[in-house]
């Protein structure tokens, strides 16, 4: 990887790993009495850690002269590596956390830092953040350029964007660990890891719009369209909802901006957006690329692509206050975001039916090929779990299903059946592009990833709309005389055997992304069967079926 | 339109000025109001601040992940408020920087908790919450009991709170660490001085039973007695509306 840099470059990674150590180093030596010491190490030892290798090669033979002629796909292969990593800490951590409900004892070992309450955001930012975000980064670099046939925009800037991000991942993790936290829902990380993702997503923007400057293709792909609100929208909802005053520099803990109900509905503004546009248009971006490849069918429909890309942009900001009916916040506020979020499954669905339809003419390739088949029951899942959306969305029902284990097995049919299905589809389609491999080592172990996913996606969902309706209609029965019926203990002693089913429906999860770690491992250590890949911009066709309009 | 749309996305500009101005819409329409609209928060005149200790406590509730599995804010639905109590006004959150409202509950709402139960009671299911309830799946945090809290600090914390809007005055940010000692030491001179600067109703007690030295445990107890507990609107309203359905 670092041969294909020149001595300059290498040069100016030194520079730029230097300042991030020193920025460390002052970080800690201001927070040195205060947990935020630890992570001011932390940055000094990632920095270090990459500037190692960089120092070894420095003075290694420099690239040739055509390197600016090929794609550049090395931040792409370590991003899916990165990605799967992720996969396996923040799916364990699912299963960890998920046991601990079932059996509150099964801690490891008596330290604070093995605590429910500190060990579930390091599994939420594990598969969110981890998991997902360094997926969307891996397949964005790959789609930009496909897309619009240029190579991507700069040599420094695409590392820096994929590993900034992660050291802003293992900043928010081992600060959870730490007891550091905003307690912000997928915003905890506090303000210097905030600052620090604002400078790696303004350099992720940045290489979009500079690649996108020199692209080749006339047209925009929807690929991009999605890829792109997704970098936009995150950024601002990251910006406004982690406003806060840190109390000193040399201190982790800050105090946000808002409070009362302005800081649960910008909250939940980000809240339920970093769920749009980070969990489904960045996915959708990754879909409407992949999935026709795979298929190799053109998208059924340039005009449901333009309706449910705008419909998305336009609907979902508004549907937040839908995780606060009944509460102290103004009823007109409930009322639209309730309206928002039923309008919500038009452009949800036109997305989830174009991929589908897609598919019409490939569905034998569906049976027998479960990369393919990964996607299409992401699609699958992204219709049913958008109406889902919809319908908990709605004031009535939501007083049921809120606050219970119904909206855990929601967000779960999401994230389990929607974006990992498509990832997973999408990393089994690169592995083999981008190694220079034939195919994956083994199709049979995809096809057992494929069926672990899919039925511990089933147990755990099902499992959690037992036990979130149980819940909520025990919180509400009443007796005869008038008094309600049960205790809130025992609407928790009826979650039990729920609780334990949940847990093996995530271990079999788990289970699947670890032969998929073993099938990508055996087919990177396979014999390449042709060149690896670095394809030139100019010579390819093969995307001309995409082109919007065609 | 798919003629329209072929010449926006022609262009890299024109496309992202286009995803921000559409995107933008549903915030300022739905959010921006409410920093304007007087109503959005009850006027109540007996509502307080957190004192230092209650704060730390907030403070450390927040850093064990409390808000993951405990809401705090009563839905206005008849189960709720006969459940836990009058619903939750806007009012009673707004010095909460950030709120903890809460999306789950694994266990049971706390927004009204503060007084239900004894201190001890507290202790004991804070060490180990099976010892009171058997059937409970809390985890235990029986360390919150040896470790000293961290007092020094607090008037910085005081006046980050000062500066995104909680009514904190100048005493009340220089005296912040003999203020937290205070309230779990009655009889102190200091104890004198935060009911002097916090009112005569603040809870000044030895919350986790051990006398001489101020804990973590301390700091959280305090702040679950005094959750539902800085103002009594809540209350005041539900009576007025019960007096107002009375034939």
């Amino acid at each position: 990887m670092i041969a294909r840099l020149t001595r300059h470059e290498r040069q100016n990674a030194l520079i730029i790993l230097g300042l991030v150590a020193l920025m460390g180093a002052v970080l800690g030596l201001a927070g040195r009495s205060d947990p935020l010491g630890w992570h001011g190490l932390l940055i000094v030892v990632f920095a270090a850690g990459l500037a190692l290798p960089v120092l070894g090669a420095l003075d290694a033979p420099e690239p040739t002269e055509d390197r600016e002629s090929a794609y550049y796909d090395d931040p792409t292969r370590l991003g899916i590596l990165l990605s799967m990593g992720w996969a396996v800490f923040g799916l364990f951590m699912g299963v960890w956390v998920a046991a601990l409900l079932a059996w509150p004892e099964l801690t490891f070992v008596d330290s604070p830092w093995a605590s429910f309450g500190r060990l579930r955001p390091a599994h939420t930012t594990g598969v969110i953040f981890g998991f997902g975000g360094n997926a969307l980064i891996a397949t964005s670099f790959h789609v930009l350029q496909r897309t619009s046939r240029a190579r991507l925009s700069g040599q420094l800037l695409p590392w820096f964007v994929l590993l900034g991000y992660n050291l802003f991942c293992l900043l928010a993790v081992t600060g959870y660990f730490m007891g550091i936290t905003q307690s912000k829902e997928y915003a905890e990380p506090e303000w210097y890891a905030d600052l620090w993702l604002v400078v790696v997503w303004v350099a992720y923007f940045l290489i979009y719009i500079l690649t996108l400057a020199r692209r080749k293709e006339p047209h925009i792909y929807v690929a991009n369209w999605y890829y792109m609100a997704f970098i936009l929208v995150v950024a601002v909802l990251h910006i406004i909802n982690n406003l806060a005053v840190p109390v000193s520099f040399g201190q982790a803990k800050a105090y946000s901006a808002f409070s009362g109900v302005q800081d649960a509905m910008t909250q939940w503004w980000y809240g339920h957006n970093a769920v749009a546009f980070f969990l489904t248009a960045g996915f959708l971006g990754m879909m409407y690329y992949y999935l026709p490849k795979r298929a190799g069918r053109p998208i059924f429909s340039y005009r449901m692509s333009i309706v449910s890309f705008w419909g998305i942009t336009f609907m979902y900001l508004w549907a937040g206050s839908h995780h606060l009916h009944y509460t102290a916040l103004p009823h007109w506020v409930q009322t639209l975001g309730m309206t928002f979020s039923v309008m919500l499954i038009v452009p949800s669905w036109a997305s989830a039916g174009n991929a589908l339809l897609t598919l019409n003419g490939a569905w034998r390739k569906v049976r027998d090929d479960a990369t393919l088949r990964f996607m299409m029951i992401a699609a699958v899942f992204y219709g049913l779990s958008t109406f889902e959306g919809s319908f908990m969305a709605i004031r009535a029902v939501n007083s049921l299903s809120h606050y219970t284990d119904w909206t855990i097995g929601h967000v779960h049919a999401g994230a389990l059946g929607w974006v990992a299905m498509i990832t997973f589809g999408s990393i089994y389609y690169l592995v083999p592009v981008m190694w220079g491999r034939e195919r994956m080592h083994s199709a049979a172990l995809v096809e057992v990833h494929f069926w672990l996913a899919l039925l511990g996606t089933l147990v755990y969902v099902f499992s959690m709309w037992n036990s979130g309706v149980i819940q909520g209609l025990m919180w509400r029965t009443y007796d005869e005389s008038g008094s309600l019926s049960y205790s809130f203990v025992d609407s928790l002693v009826a979650m039990h055997p729920y609780y334990v089913a949940r847990a093996l429906g995530g271990l079999m999860f788990l289970m699947g992304a670890l032969v998929g770690c073993c099938n990508i491992w055996m087919t990177i250590r396979g014999a390449s069967v042709s060149v690896p890949q670095d394809d030139r911009p100019a010579d390819r066709n093969a995307d001309r079926n995409l082109v919007a309009g065609e | 339109m798919a003629e329209f749309h072929k010449k926006i996305e022609r262009s890299t500009i024109g496309f992202v000025l286009a995803i921000i101005g559409v995107s933008s819409i549903g915030g300022l329409f739905e959010i921006a109001p409410l920093f304007t609209i007087d109503d959005t928060v009850e006027k109540v005149a007996d509502m307080r601040v957190y004192t230092p200790l209650e704060l730390a406590g907030r403070n450390i509730y927040i850093r064990e992940g409390c808000y993951a599995c405990h809401s705090q804010m009563i839905r206005t639905l008849r189960d709720e408020v006969e459940r836990y109590g009058p619903y939750s006004l806007a009012a009673e959150s707004q010095y909460d920087h950030p709120m903890l409202w809460g999306s789950k509950r694994t266990g049971p709402d706390l927004a009204r908790v503060g007084g239900k139960y004894s201190d001890a009671w507290h202790v004991a299911h804070l060490v180990n919450p099976r010892d009171v309830v058997p059937e409970s799946n809390m985890p235990r945090y029986a360390f919150l009991e040896r470790k000293a809290l961290k007092v020094e600090d607090l008037g910085g914390h005081l006046a980050a709170m000062k500066a995104v809007g909680v009514p904190y005055d100048d005493a009340m940010i220089a005296n912040a660490p003999a203020d937290a000692q205070g309230q779990a030491m009655p009889g102190s001179l200091m104890a004198d001085q935060v009911a002097a600067r916090y009112g005569d109703a603040t809870n000044i007690r030895v919350f986790d039973g051990q006398r001489g030295v101020v804990t973590e445990m301390d700091a959280l107890v305090a702040y679950l007695q005094i959750l539902g507990k800085l103002t009594d609107a809540a209350h005041r309203q539900q009576q007025q509306q019960a007096a107002l359905e009375a034939p």
